[in-house]
């Protein structure tokens, strides 16, 4: 009967998403909070590529959960973060190339654990099967530099290739323009100061202390993201001297390589370990449950990463060495790999809906 | 949090109730140094009564205070009350609450809550009302913080049924707590408990039979329970029994707990027609904030408390988004099917109506005066022809904001009873505010009269043990 409240049934994650969107857009009660509520506001009717922007968007800080007052055991049911949060999964899995690896890395984490372990046996077969020259020294004793650059050249470029023909799919979705230069600088400085995850009045997010606000999880992100920067900045830096200044690793303690590198290292390590102990205490259904198990594998992985990296520089002396060189190389091997089809692809398309956004706030 | 091992049955005070002023009232007097124990009908999920619907409170302020713009006087403050109640006030205690409420804002950010600048779609009230961020509930979340943080003990599910009256002060209180019976004999009591809005029966004994077909906008726990046991007992009234304070809402809206969303501003570019599909009121008298309090009395003087809203295409992004999608229809008659009502009557009134506009200039935010010639009732503003389609419909029920039937209070929020001037109980927020807002409603008061009244209780009471 038409006075009977309307039928709350749900299909697609998109089609979830948008029953709660239009409750949220006659509200508007959170539009302070972060970017996606604006973004909201500014539409009557929501597309699905309107709604995948605002789900990438959203950085799951849940203070509209908290805040609102239609959810569980409300007949509106609403939980914004976890609708948004699976139209985004699904949207990172829809855009991969190819689909099939990303929906088997977000959703189990057997399949991260399990190509970490592959990658990293398949670095102690390399190491046996290719001798390296006797000339080698410090790591390249083990493994040539050559053989390191025809193994990770290919590694780190084919998924980003991959990536960039995702976010390429996304931005024709959402029907973004080309960025100009300030939209760029708008969007960098988001996500440098992860604006959107202060919760409006700088206090932090709701994650893992119910409906407190604790800056931790924005902190612990920090970390993550710049340790993983530095990490980064160390690589390159490496590749710019062996290449352009002709000086080959290893590095001194106070060279720009090393500097970078222990700094990243410890940040990564002690900001993934912080974002595991937070993740555990978080509640999962706030998120998507789906992925709660994978991600928390892709975390580990990167930690992994990080944390054998110190270790390789820590032990780099000692019988250990090719074992840990191994194991940081076949970790790094498999994070590459997997880049485009687990959790850090999240990166990339959280920086191209907040591109998307400063466009559409007419930055 | 989990729940006191012993609960505590002689605190220095009791407070009833865990909205807004009753959290305010608690975390006052605990800073005083007492020991205070709330009592919240609610399960967890749902504590805040009423307070966890609402977006803001209306601040006095000399200069830009805050998110608020410019100045907003106590004069021009206390106008515009008299205006909504029509002289309907106690003016003195209405003059405190508004010169209270400035500091009233400081003191609510120093305990957690913060404001926003005015949501989209209510840039008028930009000056005169300060927006919680997130709303009504991340209000009730900062401060329920604060008090688990205080050290104030915080019983949830607590029903209380009886408050036991001896001359001039209550002996005790008694409640269930999970189910189970306790009787509390505190030092003093402070009742926040809001109005009996969630008791239709009593709705029902002001309105009749039709208040059963009224929906409830907030908390199904405002019962009204301890309002009625204390005014049982001869404790001093204030406000009309019978009237409650109604809006038009979506008819599709739930039983209770609707809150903000669905409300419906489309009434001004519409015609709306009852269940015999025929005009009754004019649409476009003035602008909606100002006629949305008067279309749930209207509603609810129609055959079976409902009415329908019709647009056609021009208007349908004149107005803030619905919570649910309109009916829609290629035809007049078509929507009318849908809606339920006489199809080829509704093409009559719609056919007459549109016949009876008149060319004009049409002004979506002001006065336009393009009205109807020879129509009743006419439609004075906004009038052009319901012409293009898609149409769509809306149905349109009463929902019931708060009641304004309360305890008498004294400036120090003290109550009245049978004896005088009770020794130990005080009262604060809707329990109490309609010695202030005697009819009618102002945006954001409601909070304001919660806030500065909890702080009043909480403080006077704290010093009386």
């Amino acid at each position: 009967m038409y006075d009977d409240t309307p039928d709350l049934a749900t299909g697609t994650p998109h089609d979830e998403a948008r029953r709660q969107l239009q409750i949220c857009n006659a509200c508007r009660y959170c539009e302070g909070y972060c970017s996606a509520f604006p973004a909201i506001t500014r539409l009557r009717a929501f597309a699905d590529g309107d709604i995948t922007q605002i789900a990438n968007l959203c950085h799951n800080c849940c203070g509209c959960y908290y805040a609102c007052q239609y959810t569980e055991p409300h007949e509106f049911a609403l939980n914004l973060p976890q609708a948004l949060a699976q139209v985004r999964t699904q949207s990172w899995q829809d855009y991969a190339w190819p689909a099939p690896l990303a929906r088997l890395f977000h959703r189990h984490a057997y399949a991260t654990v399990a190509a970490t372990l592959l990658g990293i046996a398949a670095l102690f077969l390399l190491i046996q099967a290719v001798p390296a020259p006797a000339s080698g020294t410090g790591f390249y004793a083990v493994l040539s530099h050559s053989a390191m650059i025809a193994l990770f050249a290919p590694l780190f470029l084919l998924p980003l290739a991959a990536l960039a023909l995702g976010l390429r799919r996304y931005w024709r979705d959402v029907g973004g323009a080309r960025p100009t230069l300030a939209q760029w600088r708008d969007a960098l400085a988001q996500a440098a100061q992860m604006r959107n995850l202060k919760g409006g009045h700088g206090e932090g997010c709701n994650f893992e202390e119910g409906a407190r606000f604790t800056p931790a999880r924005r902190m612990a992100h920090h970390a993550v993201m710049y340790g993983f920067l530095l990490c980064f900045a160390s690589t390159s830096t490496g590749t710019i001297l062996h290449y352009g200044f002709d000086m080959p690793a290893p590095y001194s303690l106070w060279s720009l390589p090393k500097l970078f590198g222990i700094t990243g290292g410890l940040l990564l390590t002690a900001g993934c370990v912080w974002m595991l102990a937070l993740k555990a205490r978080a509640e999962a259904h706030l998120s998507d449950p789906e992925t709660t198990a994978a991600d928390t594998a892709f975390v580990g992985l990167l930690g992994m990463v990080a944390a054998s990296g110190l270790a390789l520089y820590a032990l780099g002396q000692t019988v250990a060495m090719p074992a840990l060189l191994a194991l940081h190389l076949g970790a790094v091997a498999s994070f590459f790999l997997l880049t485009p089809y687990t959790k850090m692809a999240h990166g990339f398309f959280r920086l191209a809906a907040l591109l998307k956004d400063a466009q559409a706030r007419g930055v | 949090m989990s729940k006191p091992a012993e609960i505590n049955l002689t605190p220095d005070i009791l407070v009833v109730g865990g909205g807004n002023a009753a959290l305010t009232a608690a975390l006052c007097a605990r800073e005083a140094g007492r020991y205070v124990s709330v009592l919240e009908a609610a399960p967890k999920p749902y504590r805040g009564g009423n307070s966890r619907h609402t977006r803001n409170f209306r601040c006095m302020h000399r200069g830009p205070l805050g998110v608020l713009t410019g100045s907003y006087g106590e004069d021009e403050y206390f106008d515009d009350l008299l205006k909504v109640t029509k002289g309907d006030t106690d003016p003195a205690l209405a003059k405190l609450a508004i010169a209270a409420s400035e500091r009233a804002y400081c003191w609510m950010e120093a305990h957690g809550v913060r404001f926003q600048p005015s949501l989209s779609g209510t840039l008028s009230l930009s000056r005169t009302n300060a927006f919680f961020l997130g709303g009504g509930k991340a209000l009730v979340n900062a401060y329920y913080a604060q008090a688990e943080d205080a050290g104030i003990d915080l019983h949830y599910n607590a029903h209380v049924d009886h408050l036991s009256v001896s001359d001039t002060r209550i002996t005790e209180v008694t409640a269930r707590l999970d189910e189970v019976a306790y009787r509390f004999t505190p030092g003093a009591v402070i009742v926040a408990s809001g109005g009996f809005q969630a008791d239709t029966n009593w709705l029902a004994r002001a309105w009749g039979p039709a208040a059963k077909n009224f929906l409830i906008r907030g908390t199904p726990y405002n019962r009204g329970v301890v309002l009625k046991d204390l005014l049982d007992q001869g404790m001093e009234s204030v406000g009309d029994p019978t009237q409650c304070h109604a809006v038009a809402i979506d008819g599709r809206a739930p039983k209770f707990d609707g809150g903000i969303v669905t409300r419906l501003d489309c009434v001004p570019f519409s015609v709306v027609v009852n269940r015999d599909a025929e005009r009754f009121y004019d649409e476009g008298e003035d602008i909606w904030p100002k006629r949305y309090a008067i279309w749930g009395r209207l509603v609810a003087a129609q055959p079976d408390q409902v009415a329908y809203v019709i647009i056609d295409a021009t208007s349908r992004e004149l107005f803030m988004p619905s919570v649910f999608p309109p009916v829609e229809a290629d035809t007049i008659e078509g929507l009318g099917q849908q809606l339920g009502l006489p199809g080829a009557k509704l093409r009559q009134t719609i056919d007459a109506f549109n016949a009876a506009c008149r060319p004009g200039t049409f002004h979506a935010t002001e006065l336009d005066g393009l009205a109807t010639e020879g129509l009743t009732p006419p439609k004075t503003n906004w009038a052009r022809p319901i012409i293009e389609p898609p149409f769509y419909g809306y149905s349109l029920r009463p929902g019931v904001t708060f009641t304004y039937l309360g305890l008498k209070v004294d400036e120090t929020a003290r109550v009245t009873g049978a004896g005088g001037r009770m020794d130990n109980l005080w009262a604060a927020g809707e329990i109490m505010a309609g010695s202030i807002l005697g009819q009618g409603y102002l945006a954001g008061f409601g909070m304001t009269i919660g806030t500065v009244f909890g702080q009043i209780a909480g403080e006077e009471a704290a010093a009386h043990v």
